[in-house]
């Protein structure tokens, strides 16, 4: 018999919008003097118009040694649930049961002392995440050696290089003995191996030692390989419960009724050169295409409009290319290839970008645009730009296609 | 209802005005140590003389006050030597002040920490209150010292049996600047500006309490109101245990047992409210 973990019943979160006070005494007593002579302002702060929803209803259950991904996009309200799991915050609305102690990571290195030496933090780190200090000194060997910092276990941490800071803390939060684990977007960090060990360390826990695991990351893959649930979340909804796979795939149809690139307004950068819109252009016909395959000539048409812009060093224009699964495949940047571009400083402008023989395999794929000059960013705008390469003509027509599973792009060999 | 399966915990929205859960706080006492530890271990590592930082600043200290509020000022100190009038309440006062600035402060200090990981809160607040302890201690022992050296001197030691309220004084004084750290740290996360008014308020008690005359030279008509302050009757009291000077009353000590016991509720109860959402508001 498997036991509930935990169970989560109409958990709804609000928010005030605006600031709540306007952070000083004085201004406060101003706005409650105003208020008393005109009723229609106080009335208006007390009207629901005010209250933000960053979480509504949300209902699920997890047995005992369940995974679970959470996914939805910037803004679904994933870290607001996390928050309320991880008990850092309240509920508004609903209760959360479970059974068990919970360990919550939103962070890596939370609480860490600078001053402290590598095995001081340790154990004042693991107190923090609810170890108890036997249990510290139990698994202090394993935790040094799976962070591979043991010469310098009696340095300051201010002195570690940023790597082995990370490589501790999460070591120690990987050791937790915990019976629910939380884990936001922690393994962002790191190498690419220590990753793969993070990776390794959490599909353990949740499989090997039958502990329950709720999971938050952008990165599909990770949840697919991780986690035997998913919770998909959408502006505070829940959007659906249920298989990792039919999550997913609902998560990525969203993204592809995305708003058009002019409207985004999660973008980053002063301005001054915006990316308007992107069209594909095949270079065979000439003429705007959605139809893309592997093989063609493409051209990448992008429309830019300049505001005040100075030309005082090379401006940048980069497409980061990733896959489905939120991988970076590759990135086309004019900083690689070391050309110069020749923007306008006022008014809307292209910048065409060519490609003679594109080699993505079949599946879907996302652009994300990125235009700076000196250290400055004018616009970043992430997954700007679903697209997908729908068929595949790399060797010529009528060859057989990448297996799928075997990678997403080819490359240009030939059998001697 | 019976039927359904009992949980370990709940989170709920509801916010009891006052809900110290003390198992729960207890299942985190190694944290509460490290605390100390780090707190301690943190001071004297980012110093140049470390520790000895303990003694300088009541030293330097008492040798202003016996040159400003002594030779300058003309202020009496119940003809006893100006070092040992004024190190008692150099000592208490900078337990005491330490405790609410540092407590008043603690919201700020760990946003960080508060936003991202749940422990019992109420266990930092109290960790400063104890690893100031330490400072508390050493210092006392300075005075003991300089007790004992006075006495080879030739200075009569007036030990009375309300040495042995020392610790109790202490955990008043704990428990007071605990309170009114957490009251102002409760409202300045809603108001920036009470904070830039603690360091100077505080520096301002202190003339209200005796640490720079002794009660006896407070003019009549103002006596009361120095004496409201429980912190001129926890000072008085412990001048009395070392000096035999200085005025001791078991109501006093009732009064200023009662006014700690309301503000430090009343702190901890601001405290546990404020605490809940304060993530939300910052």
């Amino acid at each position: 018999m498997t036991n509930t973990a935990i169970k989560v019943e109409n958990v709804s979160k609000s928010y005030i919008k605006g600031a709540i006070s306007t952070g000083t005494l004085s201004r406060d007593i101003e706005q409650k003097i105003i208020s008393i002579f005109s009723p229609k302002k106080q009335l208006a702060l007390n009207q629901d118009a005010n209250l933000v929803w960053s979480l509504k209803d949300i209902n699920f259950e997890l047995k005992q040694g369940e995974a679970l991904g959470i996914i939805g996009k910037n803004g679904a309200g994933k870290s607001t649930l996390l928050k309320i799991l991880s008990r850092v915050t309240t509920p508004t609305k609903g209760a959360i049961k479970g059974n068990g102690r919970i360990a919550s990571l939103l962070e890596v290195g939370t609480g860490f002392h600078p001053e402290l030496s590598g095995r001081e933090n340790i154990y004042l780190n693991g107190a923090i995440l609810g170890m108890k200090r036997h249990e510290i000194k139990k698994n202090f060997d394993e935790i040094v050696d799976f962070s591979g910092v043991e010469s310098y276990l009696d340095t300051p941490v201010k002195r570690y290089s940023s790597g082995m800071y990370v490589r501790l803390a999460f070591a120690v939060a990987a050791h937790l003995e915990s019976e629910i684990l939380i884990v936001d977007e922690v393994l962002a960090v790191g190498d690419a191996d220590f990753q793969k060990k993070c990776l390794g360390k959490m599909g353990s826990i949740s499989k090997g030692q039958g502990r329950t695991v709720l999971f938050v990351s952008h990165n599909m893959q990770s949840i697919q390989s991780l986690c035997s649930k998913a919770l998909l979340l959408n502006k505070g909804t829940m959007h659906g419960f249920g298989n990792v796979q039919e999550m997913i795939n609902n998560y990525m149809q969203n993204q592809e009724n995305n708003i058009s690139l002019i409207d985004r307004t999660d973008r980053k950068g002063d301005g001054k050169v915006k990316v308007i819109n992107i069209h594909f252009i095949d270079k065979k016909t000439e003429k705007i295409t959605n139809n893309l395959y592997a093989g063609m000539g493409l051209v990448f048409d992008i429309e830019l409009a300049s505001n005040q812009f100075k030309i005082s060093s090379n401006l940048e224009i980069s497409l980061g290319i990733s896959d489905q699964y939120g991988n970076r495949i590759t990135l086309i940047s004019n900083k690689v290839s070391g050309q110069t571009l020749h923007p306008l400083t006022n008014g809307n402008w292209s910048q065409k970008i060519m490609i003679n023989h594109l080699p993505l395999a079949m599946g879907k794929y996302t652009i994300t645009v990125f235009v700076a000059s000196g250290g400055q960013i004018h616009d970043w705008v992430i997954d700007a730009l679903p697209f997908s390469i729908e068929s595949d003509s790399y060797f010529g027509e009528l060859v057989h296609t990448l297996p799928t599973g075997q990678g997403s792009f080819y490359l240009d060999f030939t059998y001697l | 209802m019976k039927e359904q399966p009992k949980y370990d915990w709940t989170i709920k929205s509801e916010n009891p005005w006052f809900k110290l859960d003390l198992v729960n706080t207890w299942e985190y006492k190694d944290l509460f140590f490290l605390l100390i530890k780090r707190d301690f271990i943190a001071f004297y590592k980012q110093t140049i003389l470390g520790p000895l930082w303990f003694f300088i600043q009541p030293i330097l200290t008492m040798i202003v006050f016996s040159f400003v509020f002594g030779k300058i000022g003309n202020i009496s100190t119940n003809n006893l030597p100006k070092p040992l009038f004024y190190l008692p309440g150099i000592i208490c006062w900078n337990y005491f002040a330490e405790c609410i600035l540092k407590n008043s402060t603690v919201f700020r200090d760990n946003a960080n920490l508060f936003s991202k990981v749940y422990f019992p809160r109420i266990i930092l607040p109290m960790s400063i209150v104890f690893s100031s302890m330490v400072r508390f201690f050493i210092q006392l022992f300075l005075f003991i010292v300089i007790l004992v050296i006075y006495s080879f001197k030739g200075f009569q030691i007036h030990l009375s049996f309300a040495v042995l309220l020392i610790p109790y004084l202490l955990i008043l004084m704990a428990a007071l600047g605990q309170g009114l750290g957490l009251i102002i740290s409760s409202l300045t996360t809603k108001y920036r500006d009470l904070a830039l008014l603690v360091n100077f308020g505080v520096q301002l008690l202190m003339f209200s309490t005796t640490v720079t005359y002794p009660l006896s030279a407070a003019p009549n008509n103002f006596k009361f109101l120095i004496e409201l302050n429980p912190m001129t009757i926890i000072l008085e009291t412990f001048r009395y245990a070392f000096l035999g000077q200085g005025t001791f009353s078991i109501t006093a000590i009732l009064y200023t047992t009662i006014t700690t016991i309301i503000i430090f509720l009343l702190g901890i109860i601001l405290f546990n409210k404020v605490e809940k959402n304060f993530i939300d508001t910052i």
